[in-house]
């Protein structure tokens, strides 16, 4: 078993598929009296959040809190970062307090990998940067499989601003992995050049959402970072959403089965438009639900063991 | 279930094997069992059969089935997995969590029989109460185990008992049976000689 899980690359074909199977039974407990195991009793995990977040922090410590574990939130706003306390010496204070597992969210890329070296317990990547977000690919894939029963041979769309999102990088990674055929579609500004095959090999670019529309058997769409709205990567929100925005019409385009997924926050009217944000094709408000029991399935996966 | 292996020693040796049960007696076993639950619950009223992964669930809807062929009874069936709520989780490297699926009628306020192949220190049927209890409120449970070794841990006695085999500690007792491993039979492996 894994002792980290910092990237979608870090999980081979069986034990991601260990993680959706361990989360299909925890999703069960979730329909249950009592809705919590007592399989991490005595393990402390912190919530390292350097970034603003509600659903990954709150998805985290909901599935901490299910498997019994203790768990300590830990914001950069309020704290010694502030003061100017540099990762290194955060990681070692929690060390110290002996966290068993660290769920790390920072902007800069690549601050897990780091925090990895210097802490005994298990990282856990909430997102770092526009690099990767590994438990949101899992849980993707989870409901990709649990509305379509399967992931091989799928044909996946990821629509948007693919450049700057942590969770299309994790996505390609994971679903190659699995078998599902990736296409990237976007404004060409926001694909950038050599991504797919830099990626993963089988991954595909296409420039237009409606080429691709038919033949989805998921659409992915990727929310469009209003921050980046004034870097020129694209002329207007209003061409972006005419030839990147998910509507009614271009909906019905897709294939019967197809489903429409978005990790949200969601800028409705923008890149999915209410009509679709709210048909029963979408998973959006499946996914949160997915979040928990994938993240349980992580956290017992990592800790539940003696895997040291 | 693991004994001692011969890794250390050259040329490696084996240990005795014996055949407790065989194909004949484990069908024997089962039917007994299953009069046995017909008599002490008049009927099987109210009464639901919970199997403990692995070899416990095929045992289980073999009773429901016998049960079913000796009364035309249907009790229900269904398949509980402690695994989460074991005491040595952190002894070894992460266990896989298999499928906990309950009847449709759920435990609450039923007689909750759960089905296991071998007793043994207990541990496995105190996690399993534990279980129970976070998924219900039974009206009462009882313990039904094809074989019964003895070295108990903790304060846990079987209802309903296949057989009575005494062990040494170092002995182990492997259950094979048709829907898991291809032929019932009940074997007592002995204890490796150093």
């Amino acid at each position: 078993m894994i002792r980290h899980l910092l990237s979608g690359a870090d999980l081979d074909a069986d034990t991601a598929t260990e993680i959706l199977d361990t989360a299909a039974e925890m999703a069960a407990v979730a329909g249950r009296e009592v809705k919590k195991l007592p399989a991490l009793r005595g393990r402390t995990v912190v919530n390292l959040f350097y970034e603003d977040s509600t659903r990954t922090r709150i998805s985290f410590e909901a599935a901490a809190k299910r498997l019994s574990a203790d768990v300590i939130n830990f914001s950069a706003k309020g704290s010694s970062v502030t003061k100017g306390e540099s990762l290194k010496d955060t990681a070692l204070t929690l060390q110290a307090m002996g966290a068993d597992a660290v769920v790390v969210r920072h902007p800069a890329s690549g601050a897990p990998h780091r925090l990895a070296d210097w802490v005994d317990g298990s990282v856990v990547n909430a997102g770092d940067g526009t690099h990767e977000h590994p438990t949101q690919a899992l849980l993707d894939a989870y409901t990709m499989r649990s509305r379509l029963g399967r992931l091989a041979g799928l044909s996946v769309a990821v629509v948007g601003d693919v450049l700057h999102s942590r969770v299309a990088r994790s996505n390609v990674l994971l679903l190659s992995t699995l078998g599902a055929k990736v296409t990237l579609v976007g404004p060409p500004t926001l694909i950038p050049l050599d991504i797919a095959a830099a990626l993963a090999p089988g991954t595909d670019v296409c420039y237009d959402l409606d080429a691709v529309l038919p033949s989805s058997d998921v659409v992915m769409m990727l929310r469009v970072q209003r921050e980046r709205m004034n870097d020129s990567y694209f002329p207007s929100a209003r061409e972006y959403a005419r030839r990147y925005g998910l509507d009614g019409p271009r909906m019905r385009r897709l294939p019967e089965h197809a489903i429409v997924m978005h990790p949200g926050p969601m800028n409705r009217g923008m890149e999915i438009t209410p009509e679709v944000a709210d048909s029963p094709r979408s998973t959006i408000v499946e996914q949160v639900a997915n979040g928990v029991s994938v993240r349980m399935a992580v956290l017992y996966l990592l800790l539940g063991g003696n895997n040291r | 279930m693991a004994y001692p292996s011969a890794a250390r020693s050259s040329p490696p040796r084996q240990p005795s094997v014996k055949v407790i049960l065989t194909s004949a007696d484990v069908q024997r076993v089962v039917d007994r069992i299953a009069h046995q639950i017909l008599e002490k619950t008049q009927g099987a009223a109210d009464t639901v059969l919970l199997g403990i992964p692995t070899r416990g669930a095929p045992l289980a809807r073999r009773l429901a089935a016998r049960i079913s062929a000796f009364e035309g009874i249907s009790v229900p069936v269904g398949v509980l997995d402690i695994t989460l709520y074991r005491d040595d989780l952190r002894r070894h490297a992460t266990r896989a969590v298999g499928p906990t699926q309950l009847p449709a009628g759920g435990i609450d306020g039923m007689r909750v029989i759960l089905v296991d192949d071998v007793l043994f220190s207990g541990r496995t049927v105190r996690a399993a109460l534990d279980a129970l209890g976070d998924l219900g409120r039974p009206a009462s449970v009882q313990l039904a185990v094809l074989v019964d070794r003895g070295h108990r841990q903790l304060p846990i006695r079987a209802d309903y008992v296949g057989k009575n085999i005494p062990t040494a500690l170092a002995e182990s007792v492997k259950v094979t049976l048709a829907e898991t491993d291809g032929a019932d039979e009940v074997r007592l492996y002995g204890e490796v000689p150093r």
